[in-house]
């Protein structure tokens, strides 16, 4: 994977256009991952995903934990994995563990050792290393880093914990990783709370990650208060490194959009 | 009249012929697949019918008329424009599904007497409501209101459906308005009785028209009264002009059907069975939600180039057959394709000359154990068509070896018949 700035703002703005490199795939930033269930969008099979603008529509967002039942880590392995799986090669697979319909972080249950999301097949408790194995079987070709997304109404202690669990999920996942981390993308979390984002966000740019996923947004956090956390976020991860930010809402919300081009994304 | 049919190629009373429409010219036999709330196929699109290889697909005209309505779709141009399809199209006449669809149906002479499913106010579809309608949509084909019976029911009831039949087709080619570029079929009706087909095929053929449909089987009549009743019809039809079996169906009901001398099919049966999660192979019908298929590495059908079997296999397609909309596009695609390439089978075994060994390759993958149903035996007596040598069991432990999954291609090549 290879990421690359070309071009910044002038007079202070933060917003900045890339390129993201991966196999012979490159796709301009910043670009929009498109949802899919069991790894294909929604009503669109590879003929007709094939129909829509290239290579912006190369990019999709998978959800490991929509596998965690079948096919078994085997099959999904002899298959050959993600791409082979769902008949896409010149895609580009990004996968993170919770998304915003089919995989909801379920925080009450989410403890110590893994956590847990409202899947397709009931409640399911996610440690690393089943994450991990996923992962290693799916062979997508980034992955976030399990993470614990708690809803902005929780408590300053819980919080504090989510932003503990999730760097240490960060570092047992980049362990359990063969290529050591290499195609990650560390999560910050911290809630509604700049200090417990900084923090986050700066104890992951330590971490040999390849990106970032900011995540823990969409739970309940008014759209003021996102600008501002985004806004810390961003101020303390490197440049050089790509960013992404999931569960926004709507790309309607047109003047909340504008924010987050400036926030640097 | 607005259509030619060129018959190419013969094997008894089987042919393989070109249909020129307005829209498209057809090979048949063919099958047609059904759309639903309008004429879109659930989940798939026109392009990729296209590519399938569909060539007629039917329209639902009282779907249509409900929403969005004829008058619209003609204003906007014919259904052909709305829905973007370039080839042709069929439209049935709204009576089967007023029938099927609606409790409260009453059939009286001026027509079907139902109550609207939008609020519940006494509607009636006369002949001359239905071909209106049909005339708005603009399709190829157009069927003509029959009053239908399921050959199940017995009694007075079957002749008075047959005589009303032929009295309505006479009402519905006076309210045809564009037989230029519409094909008006009549429908055959009369149960499961030969004297009251035979009426009813004679009155229809006095009336000259583009082509014939047989109408009121596939619907729990028995097998051998089925394939009599087609027989009996293909006999009595013209020859230069096509026939068409409604609702039908099975793979083995439409091979049999042909080789009696049918050319045209249209059933749910392949979309439907799609959606409960089963593709169509060439054994038979695979069950994708059994739990076997969670690690089975194959696709659906070796031997099938669709889309679906070039990019996936058994184990995904499991994971998301009835909990996935994705899963019913997949294998809708996936039996559409296999529905098409049935039918081009048909139409170039028999053009080529071996069609009979086409219909004993057929039957022999579906029954291997050589269990071929009496009702096929006897219909492809009539047909003229030798199939004892797919009656034996084969001696080799085909079925033992399938079932756990191992590929014995190369230990039990398929026999081939003298």
């Amino acid at each position: 994977m290879r990421f690359a700035v070309t071009k910044v703002c002038a007079s202070g703005a933060k917003a900045r256009a890339g390129l993201l490199q991966i196999g012979s795939s490159g796709v301009e930033t910043p670009a929009l991952l498109l949802s899919t269930r069991k790894g294909l969008p929604a009503f669109m099979s590879p003929d007709l995903l094939s129909s829509l603008p290239l290579p912006d529509s190369l990019l999709l967002n998978v959800c490991p934990t929509h596998f965690i039942e079948v096919p078994p880590s085997k099959t999904i392995s002899n298959i050959g994995g993600l791409h082979r799986m769902l008949g896409l090669p010149d895609h580009i697979l990004v996968a993170a563990a919770g998304e915003s319909t089919e995989c909801l972080p379920s925080s009450d249950a989410t403890n110590k050792f893994g956590a847990s999301f409202e899947t397709p097949a009931g409640r399911k408790l996610v440690k690393p290393s089943d994450y991990m194995e996923l992962i290693s079987c799916l062979q997508p070709n980034l992955w976030a880093s399990l993470a614990d997304e708690v809803p902005a109404w929780v408590n300053e202690k819980r919080n504090k914990t989510s932003v503990e669990r999730t760097l240490r999920w960060l570092d047992a996942c980049i362990a359990l990783d063969a290529a050591s981390g290499r195609n990650s993308l560390g999560v910050v979390v911290g809630g509604s709370s700049i200090e417990q984002r900084k923090l986050c966000a700066t104890e992951v740019s330590k971490r040999n990650v390849s990106g970032f996923w900011i995540g823990g947004f969409g739970l309940g956090e008014s759209v003021e208060e996102r600008c501002s956390l985004l806004n810390a976020v961003t101020d303390c991860l490197p440049l050089e490194k790509p960013r992404i930010v999931s569960r926004l809402g709507l790309p309607g919300a047109c003047d909340t959009s504008f924010f987050f081009l400036e926030d640097g994304l | 009249m607005a259509l030619r049919f060129e018959v190419l190629g013969r094997f008894n009373r089987a042919r393989a012929a070109r249909l020129t429409l307005p829209h498209f010219t057809c090979q048949t036999p063919l099958f047609m697949p059904v759309g639903t709330q309008g004429s879109t196929i659930k989940g798939l699109t026109t392009d990729q019918l296209e590519t399938i290889g569909c060539q007629i697909i039917l329209g639902n005209t009282y779907h249509l008329e409900l929403r969005p309505g004829s008058q619209l779709i003609d204003d906007l141009g014919g259904l052909h424009k709305f829905m973007n399809w370039k080839r042709a199209l069929l439209t049935d006449s709204g009576g089967f599904q007023m029938v099927s669809l609606l409790h409260l149906a009453d059939i009286t002479e001026e027509g079907v007497t139902f109550q609207s499913p939008v609020d519940g106010k006494p509607m009636l579809l006369t002949p001359e409501e239905s071909i209106n309608i049909q005339n708005n949509i603009g399709a190829d084909i157009i069927m003509a209101l029959d009053d239908v019976v399921k050959t199940t029911i017995t009694g007075p009831r079957i002749e008075e459906a047959m005589y009303r039949t032929l009295r309505w087709i006479d009402r519905c080619i006076a309210a045809h308005k564009k037989p230029d570029v519409q094909n008006l079929f009549g429908i055959v009706q009369g149960g499961l009785d030969p004297v009251l087909r035979d009426i009813c095929v004679r009155g229809l053929v006095e009336r000259n028209l583009p082509g014939y449909a047989i109408g009121g089987l596939a619907g729990g009549e028995d097998k051998d009264s089925f394939w009599r009743v087609v027989a009996q019809c293909t006999a009595g039809l013209p020859e230069d002009k096509p026939r068409y079996v409604m609702g039908v169906g099975y793979p083995l009901d439409i091979v049999v059907c042909s080789a009696l001398g049918a050319d045209m099919y249209d059933c749910v049966y392949p979309t439907r069975t799609a959606r409960f999660g089963s593709a169509l192979v060439p054994e038979g019908v695979l069950k994708l939600k059994q739990n076997a298929m969670a690690t089975d590495e194959r696709p659906i059908d070796p031997s099938c180039p669709c889309m679906v079997c070039k990019n996936y296999t058994r184990a995904y397609l499991h994971c998301l057959v009835t909990k996935d909309p994705m899963g019913s596009q997949l294998l809708s695609y996936h039996n559409l394709s296999f529905m098409a390439r049935l039918s081009r089978d048909l139409h170039m075994s028999i053009l080529e000359g071996r069609f009979p060994e086409f219909v004993r390759g057929f039957l022999r993958v579906q029954f291997p154990k050589g269990d071929v149903p009496k009702w096929v035996h006897n219909a492809m007596e009539v047909a003229g068509i030798d199939i004892s040598e797919c009656c034996t069991p084969t001696n080799c432990q085909h079925d033992a070896m399938e079932a756990a999954g191992v590929d014995i291609s190369e230990f039990c090549p398929p026999t081939r018949c003298p």
